[in-house]
């Protein structure tokens, strides 16, 4: 194995599942993850992430296309790939009955080589809950487990399928550090995950997911700059019963980049918000509106999202 | 690190987490030893399996071994129709232990042969011609009340039936009590109008431990445990681990499919010696049941029957979805087992033509081959065509399994 050859390459990968009509739900994905970053895929319920990882990590055939992971391929060498990928699935329901440390002790024994069970759980944080059944602890603590199971391999690559989703704040930033750790120590993560904050804050490169393909590439700050502007404007007023706001007149303002207004809220882009506010006021004043509501804040990757999609990324994707 | 976030992890995640690179190092455990004692101590900690597997089996044969314990014939019930010497007849028949005899009106005695009270109802008429003869007879007529004839001592009576009188047997010619209660009937009052037998005739009882329907029972019972243990342990375990996506998780790892597959069917086996080890003595201790063959043939029946169903067991399976498609098929697929197998009953009962289709379930061998060995004493030689039976099902079963297997 080559150590210079890409994490994963992957090439115009498409997935459809057969029905009237057939399910089209990776459509001409092309990927490349270096080693040791940590890459991942944002996108709403639906875009056809678990579908993409699943093909990387060797468990859905592509209906065409073509994946290479750690230099080498699904169908000749399986089994060495097994050996230095982990893989944590979106939901696994691990057996209750086990205790944590018997559950990270069954799934070391699949690997050749590895940590020591206790070194697994000290990684997550799991010790003190080693002897307690899995069905008896919390619902982050089985979270880690799931991830421990993944990484006690000590794999070149882990993937991490929505790691966090349905966690507390809590929980998910105890995942976020353990991921980190892990990717401190020169190791691959990819994973997939609907939460732009996740996103931010762990990804050294995101692709961003929206039906089955990937709308946009780069770094967290990349995508946003990409906007042409880090800041949002959000705007709310009305003018006696007249709610809406007059689009025209905003997105003529100095430095206001673009205008998108959802439910009665006006979002201005702009790189410079003090250019934007003071003649933003008075023209609403002059035209009579009585402002309701007047916030400044940083771009996020939903606004990113927002401006490729013309959805959030919390929306479930309509099925027309 | 951000320091307000995760006070809490910072005091919990030990120094790997921090920066330090964890030791890796070989594997120590196999595998196949950690999958097969995961699934032993998810099945001890499982008090409700634990019951079914080994409780259920052992009060199933208390409950039949208490209901078709062997004891003597019942004794058959016989109703004398009132007549001046019922009470004499009646005296007649009780002389054999295995009748009782009582006198009833008609009326009565024929509502009791219809309603199963008693099995023979023997109505006296006087010959027309000899009618004078009966008025010599000085016994008192008999009350028409429920006479219990027994009670009143036989010897000290020394009646002979006249030739006078006319016995009239009215039975039931499809129950076997009836039968052979007419036939005891009329050879007692043949005797005791002085009829002798011809060629001397001894009985000699057979009631050794071997031959009682207990004896049969156990095998069948055993057979049964086999079956159910190999297709529930086997085949809906396998489907909830599909369902908990357990299966593909593993997939997931480089652990080894045929390995696993043949963890679930050898854990499968260690809960089933328990099992059989308790069935055997119970039914050693509470009813005598012996094993006429060799132990050592004893046990590779039933390694093989275990490891037979439970191929068939992981086909059944190899595609469900869903605990309800595979209760429903295993019920399906058990029901006629249950039924055709001779586990309760032999398989003779049913009509000639059925006979093969019954040889071929592969309950049928095994329950065979059980009874070969626990109550003939045959040798494994001498169950060939059951063994080869069985390994046709085993082999066909987990090869079609082991292709079909879906893992998620």
């Amino acid at each position: 194995m080559n150590s210079h050859t890409p994490a994963i390459a992957c090439h115009q990968l498409v997935k459809s599942y057969p029905g009237r009509p057939p399910t089209l739900a990776v459509r001409g994905i092309d990927l490349v993850v270096e080693r040791g970053e940590c890459f991942g895929m944002l996108g709403p319920n639906g875009a056809g992430k678990t579908t993409t990882i699943e093909i990387l990590e060797g468990l859905l055939e592509p209906t065409s296309g073509d994946v290479e992971v750690l230099g080498l391929k699904w169908k000749s060498d399986q089994r060495r790939l097994r050996e230095q990928i982990g893989v944590s699935l979106q939901e696994t329901r691990l057996s209750e009955k086990l205790t944590v440390r018997e559950t990270i002790c069954l799934f070391r024994s699949f690997y050749a080589k590895g940590l020591d069970p206790w070194a697994a759980l000290d990684l997550v944080g799991l010790r003190e809950k080693a002897a307690a059944r899995v069905g008896q602890v919390s619902g982050g603590e089985r979270q880690r487990l799931a991830v421990a199971t993944a990484i006690v391999g000590w794999p070149e690559l882990v993937f991490l399928d929505e790691p966090t989703t349905g966690l507390d704040p809590q929980s998910r930033r105890q995942i976020w550090d353990i991921v980190e750790a892990f990717k401190s120590q020169g190791r691959t993560v990819v994973l997939t995950t609907h939460y732009m904050d996740e996103a931010e804050r762990l990804c050294d490169r995101l692709a961003i997911v929206d039906s089955g393909k990937i709308i946009a590439t780069g770094t967290p700050t990349d995508l946003i700059h990409s906007l042409g502007g880090a800041h949002m404007v959000e705007v709310s007023g009305n003018r006696a019963e007249d709610f809406s706001l007059p689009i025209d007149l905003l997105s003529r303002l100095p430095s206001v980049k673009s205008v998108s207004v959802r439910d009665g809220v006006a979002s201005l882009l702009t790189a410079s918000p003090h250019i934007v506010l003071p003649p933003l006021v008075a023209a609403l004043e002059q035209e009579g509106y009585r402002l309701t509501r007047l916030t400044t804040r940083q771009a996020s990757l939903d606004d990113v999202f927002v401006q490729l999609s013309g959805r959030h990324l919390n929306e479930p994707v309509v099925v027309a | 690190m951000n320091t307000s976030k995760n006070n809490s992890l910072e005091t919990s995640l030990q120094p790997a987490a921090r920066g330090l690179a964890p030791v890796v190092s070989a594997s120590v455990q196999h595998p196949f030893r950690e999958l097969v004692w995961g699934r032993v101590l998810e099945f001890c900690r499982e008090p409700e399996a634990v019951f079914w597997v080994y409780g259920f089996p052992v009060l199933m044969v208390l409950a039949l071994g208490i209901a078709f314990r062997s004891e003597p014939v019942e004794e058959l019930t016989v109703d004398v129709v009132s007549h001046e010497c019922a009470a004499e007849y009646g005296l007649i028949l009780s002389a054999s232990p295995s009748l009782e005899a009582g006198v009833f009106d008609l009326e009565t005695a024929m509502n009791r042969l219809r309603s199963g009270r008693c099995d023979l109802a023997v109505v006296i008429s006087m010959d027309p011609d000899s009618s004078n003869d009966s008025v010599a007879r000085d016994n008192q007529p008999v009350d028409h009340a429920a006479i219990n004839v027994s009670e009143i001592d036989a010897s000290a009576i020394a009646f002979a039936p006249r030739s006078t009188d006319q016995f009239e047997f009215r039975f039931d010619p499809t129950s076997p009590q009836s039968v052979l209660a007419r036939d005891r009937a009329n050879d007692l009052l043949q005797r005791a109008a002085g009829r002798r037998d011809l060629v001397p005739t001894t009985d000699r009882l057979q009631q050794e431990p071997g031959s009682r329907y207990i004896d049969f029972l156990i095998p069948g019972l055993l057979g049964l445990s086999l079956m159910g243990g190999g297709l529930w342990g086997v085949g809906f375990v396998t489907v909830e681990m599909r369902i908990r996506k357990l299966l593909k998780r593993f997939l997931a790892t480089p652990m080894s499919k045929s390995q696993f597959l043949l963890s679930i069917m050898v854990s499968r086996m260690l809960f089933m010696v328990p099992e059989v080890l308790l069935l055997v003595f119970f039914a050693r201790i509470v009813f005598g049941v012996r094993v006429f063959g060799s132990p050592l043939a004893l046990a590779f029946l039933i390694l093989f029957g275990s490891v037979m169903f439970s191929g068939i067991g992981l086909l059944i399976a190899s595609r469900a979805k869903t605990l309800e498609a595979v209760s429903g098929i295993l019920n399906l697929i058990m029901m006629p087992m249950w039924i055709g197998s001779g586990v309760f009953f032999s398989r003779e009962r049913y009509p000639d033509a059925m006979q093969p289709f019954l040889r071929a379930l592969p309950l049928t061998p095994l329950v065979d081959a059980l009874r070969g060995v626990m109550l003939e004493g045959q040798t494994l030689l001498g169950t060939w065509q059951e063994l080869v039976i069985l390994a046709a099902w085993g082999l066909v079963s987990f090869g079609l399994a082991l292709r079909f297997f879906r893992w998620s």
